[in-house]
């Protein structure tokens, strides 16, 4: 009965703040993307418009996340089945996002973003080879007009 | 220092190359970070102790590739990238690279 208890409490733990912070997560970025919609963020390498640039510079934005218990237990079952893992989905999908926004308040005052590249590399590996937390970094040059 | 990752620096002319230039750290994180990250692990979210360490460990690392690019006689750098591998169980190596250039 104890070990049902232990076994149960993270998992369940895990589901209640797990899904209230994607939630607030997933609020917060839809905010913010909509205040940076008026600074494009693009992957071609040379900028649109070269004549009235004044300046440019590196920026870089990074976000470490980590799964919660449940969705770890679910990827686990998901492993045996196959198919889409959608907990990780979401997990990689809100990094980038957080990252890219990170990338775009770091750029205060740039008219544009180009040459972005996005990095992902897993930390902390778990001994069954599953993630437990990710790294995105995303990086680019930030173009600053007239 | 003028840093870019594209292959130019917008509206200025590259007349030197001083060939790569790079930094590097090797970061590990300490045991009350390490703990904290075991409690998220259940939670969930963002680890802000690893994305803090990870942010400070790349400046470090680009300082020194300033450094280097400064002490070849260079004022910018150019077509810089990141790479990130973890080279034990808790630490991370941070390497940054790119070209060292003059520019006017």
């Amino acid at each position: 009965m104890v070990d049902i208890i232990f076994i149960l409490t993270p998992i369940l733990l895990g589901y209640i703040f797990g899904s209230i912070a994607e939630k607030n997560h997933y609020k917060s970025i839809q905010e913010r993307e909509k205040k940076f919609m008026r600074l494009p963020t693009i992957s071609l390498k040379t900028p649109l418009n070269p004549d009235n640039i004044t300046r440019s510079r590196l920026v870089v934005g990074n976000v470490v996340i980590s799964v919660d218990y449940f969705k770890r237990v679910l990827a686990g079952l998901k492993n045996i089945f196959g198919g889409n893992v959608t907990s990780y989905e979401t997990l990689v999908d809100r990094a980038r996002r957080e990252a890219i926004l990170r990338l775009k308040e770091d750029a205060k005052g740039a008219s544009e973003i180009i040459n972005l590249k996005l990095e992902t590399s897993s930390i902390n590996k778990s001994a069954q080879g599953t993630i437990g937390s990710i790294e995105i970094f995303a990086y680019g040059t930030a173009i600053y007009r007239k | 220092m003028i840093i870019t990752n594209i292959e130019s620096i917008p509206n200025r002319k590259i007349v030197d190359h001083f060939g790569v230039v790079s930094g590097s750290t090797v970061r590990a994180k300490h045991v009350g970070r390490d703990l904290m990250a075991g409690l998220k692990n259940v939670f969930g979210g963002e680890l802000k102790g690893y994305t803090e360490l990870l942010s400070e460990s790349r400046e470090e690392a680009m300082d020194r590739m300033t450094a280097q690019a400064k002490s070849l006689g260079a004022n910018a750098i150019v077509n810089v990238r990141f790479s990130t591998s973890s080279v034990a169980a808790g630490a991370a190596e941070l390497y940054v690279y790119g070209t060292a250039v003059k520019i006017v």
